[in-house]
């Protein structure tokens, strides 16, 4: 009896340390599948067209994206070589960091290993969650990453948004939700699959090897179960001495 | 302890699970050896590198870089290319038996179009640059009968217009004719050729 | 074969240490799974000792430089992703092993006497690996490395009088810096790897000299046969070496499967902010240790009370030290008769168990931010973790013991 006491006790002291929860905005989830070739092709298209100009990507090589991504070397040159001379070359951007930091009082950070830092949830609402505020100096605000330096670079194609804010109890402000005001090229569906592709991308940017370490890890485990089964016979062998 | 040779299951199950075990390890160590190739970026800054030729003259002779090493394209005059037939008796290995170029450059001039000669600019012997005497005759200091070729500063190794060593030098081979190709009539890429990158 | 056999024994003790150490070492026949654990941190170090030669072949400790021959590494070098991997996953596995290892120990006294040396370099060997890991993460230049380190080197600014020559000369400089980068590399590379390896083998060496304990607390060299082997012993080789194998081969198989599947585990391994690089001009939202600290952090961060004239952060220093500190005093705080917790009676069973859920609790409170209600559960947490130590003379003396058999159950 005592000792069941104390141990709901003691049960109480991790369960009430557990029960403190994390705030922040909320992220919508997006679907990853590295195995999805065509996205990543389309999510690649779009980074090096519209993010590459200002942000690098710096530890990966045009021709080991091309590689990863079923690019023949010769599409790369033709379509995605803008920055850079070489394929072997690593993906740098365009925009020298000086310039940057003096147009946008912070240099564009390289997106590498964006979603690895923020999560690839993180990134995907980013994406999508830009609006019009005319109080900002680039004419944009973001619920994700409030008072970003960052224009909205894809706004021809999501459109204008606001965003609508309500003062809740305290007086603090909290966000509602967006409104389209302008719609741009794409739908909001088209919008948001094109901003899965990026996403899709910049999963593998930041891991190529997550590509290959699956399979790898597969045979691994089987390789590891075979042969635990004899060690264990071995085992079981020797130590009939014993028993 | 050594009862395996007693017990035949003991000694087959030691067998199998010995030769697993070497498998395994085997799998695991090539990993780490395979991380001592060169890497990717070795492999880009090693990358085939594309010349121009089209403003080089007859007669001269362009240097680039490739893997850290001189490259020369050389454009052969007429004279040149005479010269290569009548020093055969000069150079110890005319028909360049040694396996010291690609099979397209295994000729009597050495390269894919008689006119370019590509040669890797390091003497055979211990590395150093040879330094060029293109000029045939007592002008390039070397004598009357000096057909034209390269001369090494370090220990006076000699070399003829199509990058043959001379007989009795101490360089032991011809110059290294590196892997190359024609991407049209004015570009060489030098460091792959139609088999793919070195 | 025997013939050069025999040149060698002529030359080089070679049979007598085999013998000694393995063919005729008698180890107690009734290890179970805690057992396994000793010999698995032996593989854990020289794991990490191999995958460590291998990064060090591209790494560059240079703080302009380091973070990108991480990435380097991670893309650029054949397989180096693999062996980045095998390297932080095997640092939180060396200490998952090393924590169970010691666990063992509390379970079946084996710090008791005549082990106290073997548990005293044990311990020894705990905060030389603690340093080596610390040291390890400041290396990817990573901005919670430099966080991280930031904060715990300032610690040392707590200590009166040399507290800020001290942290200066640790550092090098008078932040961390570029200075501190190389010298920790240094130290992790070279320095404290020689230091564990020496250290392992003396543990070895002094296990050997008065032998195993095992799980039911006996003596086994108390019962010998007339041949003067331990009745409840067997030798070590074959019958261990081959059961030893068989756990490596399950461990490998759970340690792959991070490694492969999870590297990162979902933050618990490999830190989401560590893929920023350090920026000295941007504080992490939550500065948090890799989780095997985190007990010990939360200690640190749960004195918040200054008493008699000193401030809450030295408290906090020396709590943390003395969290470690006391295990050394283990053989002679625990005064029971009986080795093993088979035979203890419900007290020290207790103690035991609060002293791990206020482990455990301490250690997730470690990741979270010290506020609120969670600053009074680390406290009382502490206050739990300490009551282990403190009453132990106590109640190990009045605890009820069972007797314990002659020979190995």
């Amino acid at each position: 009896m005592k000792k069941l006491l104390i141990l709901f006790l003691l049960a109480g002291l991790p369960a009430a340390a557990l029960a403190s929860s994390d705030e922040g905005v909320k992220l919508d989830a997006v679907n990853i599948d590295l195995n999805d070739k065509a996205s990543l092709q389309r999510g690649a298209r779009i980074f090096v067209n519209y993010c590459l100009s200002c942000h690098s990507a710096g530890y990966m090589r045009y021709n080991r994206m091309g590689h990863d991504l079923g690019i023949s070397e010769e599409l790369v040159k033709e379509n995605l070589l803008f920055a850079a001379d070489k394929v072997g070359e690593l993906m740098t951007a365009v925009m020298p960091k000086a310039d940057a930091k003096a147009w946008f009082g912070v240099a564009p950070p390289d997106l590498s290993l964006v979603t690895r830092s923020r999560g690839p949830n993180w990134f995907y609402t980013y994406m999508r969650s830009f609006y019009r505020d005319d109080k900002s100096p680039s004419g944009w605000n973001n619920t994700v990453f409030p008072h970003v330096a960052m224009p909205h670079v894809l706004y021809e194609w999501q459109g204008h948004q606001r965003a609508n804010f309500k003062k809740d109890a305290q007086g603090v402000e909290e966000f509602e939700g967006f409104e389209l005001e302008r719609p741009g090229s794409m739908s909001p569906e088209e919008y948001n699959n094109a901003m899965r592709d990026l996403t899709n991308f910049m999963v593998y940017l930041g891991e190529p090897a997550k590509l290959v370490r699956y399979q790898i890890g597969i045979y691994v485990l089987i390789f590891l179960a075979f042969f635990s089964v004899f060690a264990y016979l071995l085992k079981k062998e020797y130590w009939k001495d014993i028993h | 302890m050594s009862e395996e040779g007693v017990n035949p299951r003991r000694r087959r199950l030691l067998a199998i699970t010995t030769g697993l075990g070497l498998v395994g390890t085997a799998f695991a160590v090539t990993p780490f050896v395979l991380s001592m190739m060169p890497s990717a970026r070795a492999k880009a800054a090693g990358a085939p590198v594309e010349v121009d030729i089209s403003k080089i003259e007859p007669g001269q002779l362009l240097t680039v870089e490739w893997r850290g090493k001189p490259v020369w394209i050389l454009r052969r005059t007429p004279e040149m290319l005479k010269s290569l037939s009548s020093d055969e008796s000069l150079v110890a290995d005319p028909i360049s038996a040694a396996d010291q170029q690609p099979i397209y450059a295994q000729n009597a001039t050495r390269s894919i179009k008689p006119e370019f000669l590509v040669l890797v600019g390091i003497c055979t012997h211990l590395g150093c640059s040879p330094a060029q005497r293109l000029e045939a005759g007592a002008a390039s200091g070397l004598g009357e009968g000096w057909p034209g070729g390269f001369f090494c500063p370090c220990h006076g190794s000699k070399f003829d217009l199509a990058g043959r060593v001379f007989k009795n030098v101490p360089a032991p081979t011809n110059l290294v004719v590196p892997p190359h190709t024609y991407l049209s009539g004015t570009r060489i890429m030098i460091g792959v050729d139609t088999k793919g990158a070195a | 074969m025997q013939k050069l056999l025999a040149w060698i024994d002529d030359r080089f003790p070679m049979t007598k240490v085999w013998e000694e150490h393995l063919a005729k070492y008698y180890a107690p026949k009734n290890f179970n799974f805690w057992y396994y654990f000793g010999s698995l941190a032996l593989l854990m170090l020289v794991m990490q000792i191999f995958t460590g030669i291998f990064l060090t072949m591209h790494y560059k400790p240079d703080t302009g430089l380091a973070f990108a021959s991480v990435e380097y590494i991670m893309r650029d070098v054949d397989w180096g992703w693999l062996i980045r991997y095998m390297h932080s996953v095997g640092a939180s596995f060396f200490f998952i092993v090393v924590y169970m290892h010691m666990f063992r120990a509390l379970l079946y006294g084996s710090h008791k006497n005549p082990r106290e040396l073997v548990w005293i370099i044990g311990m020894v060997i705990f905060v030389a690996l603690m340093a080596e890991a610390f040291m390890g993460y400041l290396l990817p230049w990573g901005n919670m490395s430099y966080w991280g380190a930031q904060v715990i080197i300032s610690l040392f600014d707590a200590i009166p009088v040399v507290g800020p020559t001290l942290s200066e000369w640790i550092r090098g400089d008078f932040v961390i810096s570029d200075a501190t980068l190389n010298r920790f590399f240094a130290f992790h590379v070279i320095a404290v790897p020689f230091i564990l390896a020496a250290l392992v083998f003396v543990h070895i060496v002094a296990l050997h000299k008065v032998g195993s304990n095992n799980p039911d607390g006996v003596e086994i060299k108390k019962k010998k046969g007339p041949n003067g082997i331990p009745l409840d012993g067997i030798p070590f080789h074959p019958y261990y070496t081959v059961k030893d194998i068989v756990g490596v081969s399950v461990f490998l198989m759970i340690f792959s499967a991070v490694v492969f599947f999870s590297p990162e585990l979902g933050g618990w391994f490999l830190e989401h902010d560590n893929f920023n690089t350090a920026n000295i001009l941007q504080t992490p939202p939550e500065i948090v240790p890799l989780w095997y600290f985190t007990p010990f952090y939360s200690i640190l961060r749960a004195n918040t009370f200054a008493f008699f004239g000193i401030q809450a952060k030295l408290w906090g220093v020396i709590f943390m030290g003395l969290s470690i500190v006391l295990f050394f005093f283990l053989p002679w705080l625990d005064r029971s008769p009986v080795k093993s917790i088979r035979y203890r009676g419900w007290m020290y069973k207790t103690a035991l168990t609060v002293f791990v859920v206020a482990f455990f609790t301490l250690g997730y409170l470690g990741t979270r931010p010290a506020a609120g209600p969670n600053l009074l559960i680390a406290q009382v947490s502490t206050v739990l973790y300490f009551a282990f130590f403190f009453l132990m003379p106590w109640y190990t003396t009045i605890d009820k013991t069972k007797p314990v058999p002659e020979r190995v159950t």
